[in-house]
């Protein structure tokens, strides 16, 4: 079978489906009771074996194999879950997110696995790891429960309290066995429409066969449903019988008595060895837990299933071409409006001006179809703190608030490394060992908080952390060491300046280089990063509180809001996003500072930039003017007035780069392409600020 | 082997600056563009002459003459920009007068000699003797090196 139609697929689909494993394994370790999250893996981890032996990558079916089995003995509560356990099965889910990665680069997906294979199989035999475990001779102290009805149903204790409490609040328990007709062609079809009447009138709680085998249609003529209802048992006999091809639809009410005798029945049978007819084992310690989780689990189901929106997977370069299409499209608006400005012809400008407002709609769906949510960044970030932490031998938990905020697919691919290299300054600089934690009356679990939130045309990223924060004196003193600051002016530096410091090249304050963070790279890198797509990054720290890391970005990097300014002849675009607002001064009004030109701008003294100077223009020809055209920008909080020599209006322009072969130039971060055909340069205004 | 390499040509455009020729490989060269109106990038060297736009890419110009230190020249009706593609992207070269596409058998091309003219010989890959012409071929990554953080720290 030729099967590389469907690589694409299947890689997006295992990767999702290991993601799926990689955070509900997260929550199973917070929550190890939780037998509804042992499902959720084991689905993913099912799916993803059928998808694999499928595609005839052995070696991915054989470990998911294994650790399904794993899933299954802690689903079946055979063993319980340790952390030691976890480890094995998060090691195997990095083994699967290894082999996936090395099919999607082409390779055949072949690792020895056989190592794990065994770890795995000695878990699921429920013999001890390499380190010695007492939470194997948990097993053997379980109780069994078995019960069997009239009708040949089991029960658990679980289903059988279920049951009891639900008859109190006047829910009747019927065990509804459906017969279908020999020549019943589609079972699996009755079986749903059987189902969508029956949890129409209730909750179904069990099913004989399983749900599984019912939907693989692996049972012959008969199944029975156990429901919880307020309705008459006759009504719902009549319901379901309406379903064709159905032969016989038998209803038993299970009473309380009838489950106050199975539960005897069971305490009886405990004291005899217990027979084995199906794996339904539950501890006995585990059974109030357990009941809530059941209940939550139901309830997550039934919101998935309404969740469903309709969705289709578009590759990504249809978009950017779309994207790019519709770029082209606003440079040629841009030339129509000019065009039909000079014109002054009514009815070009009307129809210019519906175009103008169609394509502005367009131009939003568009940035929409590309906008992504940060989870796609973030779900790794689980994983690695757990790793970290351990690692480090810190406790960390790490808190994702926001996760839904969308961000352009750009930028999305640019953020991840800067914020893993945030995060791994968080746990490693930020958070102290524990033993210090509580010697400082902290609480031994430190807290890493990522939150993303939009406001206005941003988005932010914070990194929040209850560690240590940021020594003033350690700072200060390696500043001045490193010759990034005189100790002049350590002293008049604010602490959030300070603060700062630490993202300035050349500065590392770890005493010694870990494995984890100070590789000599520092955190400037991540600053340069941050700012290369336009955006800006801050630090908040309290000295012993802890340290807020904030990220600003734009939303898009591709279309954005320009003000055109005239200078010698010469059009430049400043960003919208940048400006706090267009002045314009008399020449009297300019002060100078020590050679520095300022202006006083409501209260502060803003300093100001010729932009002429800073691009080395030859013509000076307004400096008699007693007026002068400046634009405030700002850059984080520092203000800047750039003096140009006119104003021309405000416009939506595409950014384009300059090119590989002009790869930095100072005080401009793109060009784009205006109306008339004309390049015109876009003014960095991060760079003109120091 | 050694016959098909004798055999095989290669195609270059020739043209022209201060009356000698120089060729580069046509499977680089995307285009040729008459007068096209350049923007000012500042703060660059002087053989960057700015940036256009070619149909929708904003696209560096680079004045050849300048970049071999030769003497200036305004751009006249013979002069123009070929558009190169190189590492990924675009680049203009502004030449005196681009006129002729030609096979240039591979045997041809030798090493340069010693002394070639005033042209930094870094920027020259070899030299091709056809007939009477002397080809001096250029090597484009020496000439088209990426403007680095030149005077981003002078501020």
């Amino acid at each position: 079978m030729d099967v590389s139609q469907y690589l694409d697929m299947f890689i997006e689909e295992s990767k999702e489906h290991l993601q799926a494993c990689s955070e509900q394994l997260l929550a199973l370790e917070n929550d190890p009771d939780d037998l509804a999250i042992v499902n959720e893996v084991f689905r993913a981890a099912h799916t993803l074996k059928g998808m694999s032996a499928t595609m005839g990558y052995e070696d991915i079916a054989d470990l998911t194999h294994k650790m399904e089995n794993v899933l299954d003995a802690i689903r079946n509560s055979k063993i319980n879950v340790t952390t030691e356990i976890l480890d094995v099965v998060f090691e195997a889910v990095d083994d699967l997110e290894l082999m996936v990665q090395d099919i999607e680069s082409g390779g055949d997906g072949k690792k020895d696995v056989s190592k794990l294979v065994d770890t795995l199989n000695r878990i699921e035999a429920g013999q001890p790891l390499d380190l010695a475990e007492d939470s194997v001779s948990a097993t053997t102290e379980e109780a069994l429960i078995e019960v069997v009805t009239s009708t040949g149903v089991q029960y658990d204790e679980f289903e059988l309290t279920v049951i009891s409490q639900s008859a109190e609040q006047g829910f009747n328990a019927l065990e509804i066995t459906v017969t279908l007709r020999e020549d019943c062609l589609l079972k699996v079809a009755r079986v749903f429409m059987t189902f969508e009447i029956l949890e129409k009138s209730g909750e179904v709680i069990k099913t004989v066969p399983t749900v599984e085998q019912l939907e693989n249609e692996d049972f012959d003529q008969k199944f029975t449903i156990v429901l919880l209802t307020q309705e008459d048992a006759e009504d719902l006999k009549a319901k379901v019988m309406k379903v064709s091809e159905i032969e016989d639809v038998k209803i038993t009410h299970i009473t309380d008595e009838y489950v106050q005798k199975y539960k005897q029945a069971a305490i009886n049978e405990n004291e005899a060895p217990p027979e084995v007819i199906e794996t339904t084992i539950v501890p006995v310690a585990n059974v109030t837990p357990i009941e809530k989780v059941s209940k939550e689990a139901i309830k997550t189901k039934k919101s998935a299933s309404s969740n469903s929106n309709k969705t289709i997977r578009v590759n990504i370069d249809r978009l950017d071409i779309l994207m790019n299409l519709f770029e082209e499209l606003v440079i040629d608006r841009g030339r129509l409006q000019s065009i039909a400005s000079e014109l002054h012809n009514p009815e070009l400008n009307e129809s210019v001006e519906r175009m103008t407002r169609v394509s502005g709609d367009l131009q939003n769906i568009i940035l929409n179809m590309r906008m992504v949510p940060v989870e796609t960044v973030f779900n790794r970030f689980p994983k690695m703190v757990r790793q970290l932490a351990r690692d480090l031998n810190k406790k960390i938990d790490l808190e994702i608030v926001g996760a839904e905020t969308e961000l352009d697919r750009t930028v999305i691919d640019e953020i991840g490394d800067p914020l893993v290299h945030l995060i791994r300054n968080a746990l490693d600089h930020g958070i102290e060992m524990p033993e210090e934690r509580i010697a400082k009356g902290k609480p031994e679990v430190g807290t890493v908080t990522l939150r993303a939130y939009h406001s206005g045309n941003h988005v932010f990223i914070e990194l929040e952390d209850d560690g240590a924060g940021v020594n003033r004196e350690r700072v200060v003193g390696k500043a001045i060491e490193k010759g990034i600051i005189s100790p002049e002016a350590a002293d008049s530096l604010t602490n959030k300046q300070v603060a700062e410091l630490i993202l300035a090249s050349g500065f590392s304050t770890a005493a010694s280089i870990t494995d984890v963070s100070g590789r000599g790279v520092g955190l400037d890198v991540v600053k340069n990063t941050i700012e290369s797509l336009g955006g800006h990054i801050s630090i908040d720290s309290t000295e012993g509180k802890g340290s807020l890391f904030q990220v600003q970005l734009p939303l898009t990097l591709s279309i954005i809001s320009v003000m055109l300014v005239e200078l010698d002849q010469e059009i430049y675009a400043i960003p919208l996003s940048s400006i706090i607002e267009t002045a314009i001064i008399q020449k009297s009004d300019i002060l100078n500072a020590h050679n520095q030109p300022v202006i006083d701008f409501r209260g502060t003294i803003v300093p100001l930039v010729d932009l002429k100077d800073i691009f080395e223009m030859k013509n000076r020809s307004n400096e008699e003017d007693e007026f002068q055209s400046i634009v405030i920008v700002r850059k984080g909080e520092s203000l800047a007035g750039l003096v140009v020599d006119s104003f021309i209006g405000q416009q939506e322009i595409v950014l384009k780069s300059l090119g590989e072969y002009l790869q930095s130039v100072f005080a401009i971060s793109g060009a784009t392409i205006l109306g008339n055909g004309q390049v015109a340069l876009i003014v960095d205004c991060n760079a003109l600020i120091k | 082997m050694t016959n098909a390499i004798e055999v095989s040509d290669m195609k270059v455009i020739v043209f022209q600056l201060m009356n000698k020729e120089y060729a580069i490989g046509i499977d680089v060269v995307e285009s040729i563009e008459k007068s096209l109106s350049i923007t000012r990038v500042p703060r660059m060297p002087s053989y960057v002459k700015g940036v256009l736009n070619l149909r929708g890419v904003v696209t560096p110009v680079v004045d050849l003459r300048e970049r071999f230190d030769m003497e200036t020249k305004e751009f006249d009706e013979t002069s123009c920009i070929i558009i190169v593609s190189h590492a990924d992207s675009e680049v203009g070269l502004i030449v005196d007068d681009a006129n002729d596409v030609m096979d240039v058998p591979t045997s041809a091309i030798g090493p340069q000699p010693e002394v070639v003219g005033s042209v930094e010989s870094e920027f020259i890959s070899g030299v091709a003797k056809v007939d009477k012409r002397l080809l001096v071929m250029l090597n484009l990554d020496k000439v088209l090196q990426p403007i680095k953080k030149a005077n981003a720290d002078e501020f």
